[in-house]
């Protein structure tokens, strides 16, 4: 005889126990700490960061200890912790221009001011499994990295390319937006509205999926809206973050957070109001994430077409398509939910579905007419 | 007792208090989506985001909670939700509709009546009846404002033509108070008369898409037909096979792979009360029925 399913609640407490077995794995093998994970995994955790919207690196370091290693789904702890915080204030804008650079290169010039510096890359590593890692303190042995790059980076500030092709006006201008006094928009706090003003947009980006805004970028380059892009400029480092406290009335700076920002330059034929010149796209990541952040830029700049007078035409300038989906942990959930039990609904789908049936097999009079 | 560290209920004041002046606004229109600054729960989106922050806004010390999915308080999600106000919010819960003061439900409306005094939240995973006609929410809100329902007038039509019939069974679009298009979540069409003039209040929430709308009590909701074509709800040949009610919406049990099923009560709470009452179906009559 039938008996309907009880104990989800006994279901679900070892369902919670297993999932901890899971995630210790073999207790033979020691246990990660949050600190080799800060450390060793540190673009996992810069990735955690960017799309959970917080710049704590042991709590995202915890946040891929606790979701063993799914970074969504770390993404996502993080995302929950945070909603929780207080606001205390915002900061002053930061000034990249005054970053401390580990890296900084530009696909537009040769040489410039302030110079090109690889800094730590993947870009010209050849992909070889490099089989040493693989033993304990195999990387132990391996040549101390240079000076300069352990040194503290330089003092000097680095000026902008961007800011190089705008003394000559041949690139737009771009003043911060007039905002009257009121903060930059928030979307974790309010619903984005639409069209969405760019503070909103680049906002929703800069906490986007970092494998969506990658697809939606690489279809820009092959044709789906091609907005001729070069990378002007991308540096990684560390910025001062500082907030003017309401009782001392000037800037203090409360610590440094490490930035990766490019900025984009794209062609621009002008129209009746402009002249032709180059525009910008524009990405800012926390931690060093090049791929985000040239995706993100890409990104920006095709949602900028309503503003340029260009007709949007694909996905990537389509701002409502781009906007509602490129948060993984809505998408995440959404996806995931169909997990959950649709009796009742798939219940009133087979009983139509038998009643369509039913009538095919053997039409009422009147259909057979 | 509530868990430390965390606020009554989870949500700090400042949220609540912005949630329940968009369910203020809500109730002020109608069937309206208002959007709110949903937050991010520690629960995933789709998963009953939406329904827990209205029912986290509203709830008080002294209030009962009884939570459904699919009609049944036993469900893994109606559990996990359950648990998650008992530990924040320390409020007692229930399984009897008529005990409770909220009811949070996804995909149902429970088959007792609700009474005055009642609060019925609903989780919405798409509050846009306009959706799969028009994707752009820049247009359908302008439909709305405009009044400019025809699109879902033309496909209900078009399901006419095509089948004979409307082929949509859950999620069925409703007008309510005669004027917003509303989608009551995807409970069954079954239940779209239950909000018709309900003396209780029902709040809808959708926390991925951040909106938030309500059907105050005693309030008309009609749901969309023609008259040639007027709505009706699903009806069964079978009854329930554990309490015999002919009136209940109906879930179908696989009980083998030879094409046996059963069909039983989707609202538990309902069933079991009638059983308890003595009512008997053809499963509990003849102890050694298969149910087929």
């Amino acid at each position: 005889m039938y008996v309907a399913v009880k104990g989800g609640e006994k279901a679900i407490e070892a369902s919670h126990r297993l999932l901890d077995s899971a995630r210790r794995g073999d207790p033979g093998v020691p246990e990660l700490s949050t600190r080799q994970i800060a450390e060793q995994l540190g673009l996992a955790v810069d990735r955690v960061m960017a799309e959970g919207s917080l710049h704590d690196r042991e709590l995202a370091a915890l946040a891929i200890k606790q979701a063993q290693g799914d970074l969504i789904e770390a993404v996502f702890l993080l995302r929950a912790y945070r909603t929780t915080l207080p606001r205390l204030g915002n900061s002053e804008p930061v000034d990249t221009g005054r970053m401390a650079i580990r890296r900084r290169i530009s696909a537009t010039f040769k040489d410039l001011p302030g110079g090109q510096i690889l800094g730590p890359t993947y870009d010209y590593t050849h992909r070889l499994l490099d089989f040493r890692l693989a033993d304990e303190g195999g990387s132990r042995d391996r040549n101390p990295a240079p000076e300069a790059e352990r040194g503290p980076a330089a003092e000097e500030p680095v000026p902008r390319v961007v800011d190089i092709l705008g003394r000559e006006g041949l690139i737009e201008e771009e003043s911060a937006p007039e905002t009257g006094g009121a903060p930059p928009a928030d979307i974790t706090r309010e619903p984005l509205r639409f069209p969405a003003d760019r503070d909103a947009r680049l906002q929703a980006l800069a906490r986007g999926d970092e494998g969506f805004l990658l697809a939606l970028g690489y279809s820009t380059q092959r044709g789906f809206s091609n907005n001729h892009p070069f990378a002007g400029e991308i540096r990684y480092g560390a910025v001062a973050v500082e907030i003017v406290p309401e009782e001392l009335g000037f800037a203090i700076e409360i610590g440094e957070i490490e930035v990766t920002e490019v900025q984009m330059v794209n062609q621009f034929t002008g129209n009746a109001r402009t002249p032709p010149q180059f525009t910008r796209g524009y990405g800012l990541v926390f931690g060093h994430q090049e791929r985000k952040a040239m995706s993100m830029a890409l990104v920006d700049r095709a949602l900028r077409c309503a503003e340029l007078d260009e007709a949007p035409a694909s996905p990537a300038q389509d701002e409502e398509f781009v906007l509602y989906h490129s948060d993984n942990v809505e998408a995440s959930g959404f996806v995931q939910h169909l997990k959950l039990p649709h009796y009742v609904d798939f219940q009133s789908e087979l009983e139509l579905l038998r009643k369509l049936r039913a009538e095919f097999e053997d039409p009422p009079a009147e259909a057979a007419e | 007792m509530a868990e430390d560290g965390y606020n009554f209920a989870y949500l700090d004041e400042q949220t609540k208090r912005m949630i329940r002046r968009a369910i203020l606004k809500a109730v002020a229109i109608p069937g309206y989506q208002v959007p709110f600054g949903s937050r991010e729960m520690p629960l995933p989106y789709g998963w009953g985001t939406g329904g827990i922050q209205v029912t986290a806004s509203i709830i008080g010390r002294d209030d009962t909670l009884k939570v459904i999915d699919q009609g049944a308080d036993d469900t893994v999600n109606a559990v996990s939700i359950r648990k998650f106000f008992a530990r924040t919010a320390g409020v007692g819960t229930t399984e009897r509709t008529e005990d409770a003061t909220i009811l949070q439900t996804r995909h149902r409306i429970p088959e007792t009546p609700l009474g005055p005094g009642q609060i019925l939240v609903y989780q919405v995973p798409i509050p846009e009846p306009l959706r799969w006609l028009e994707p752009r929410e820049a247009e359908t809100r302008k439909m709305h404002a405009l009044e400019e329902y025809g699109v879902m007038h033309v496909r209900l039509y078009e399901d006419i033509a095509r089948f004979g019939h409307i082929a949509t069974s859950y999620d069925y679009p409703v007008r309510v108070n005669g004027r917003y298009l509303m989608r009551p979540s995807p409970i069954p069409k079954f239940d779209n008369p239950k909000m018709d003039r309900s003396p209780a209040l029902q709040l809808f929430g959708a926390g991925r898409e951040k909106r938030i709308y309500a059907i105050p009590p005693h309030t008309g909701v009609r749901s969309l037909d023609f008259d040639d074509h007027p709505f009706e709800v699903q009806k069964w040949e079978d009854v329930c096979a554990l309490c015999g009610s002919g009136e209940s919406f109906l879930d179908e049990i696989v009980t083998d792979d030879r094409g046996g099923r059963m069909f039983v009560c989707s609202d538990t709470d309902y069933c079991g009360r009638r059983r308890e009452a003595g009512h008997t179906g053809p499963a509990t009559r003849d102890p050694e029925g298969s149910g087929a």
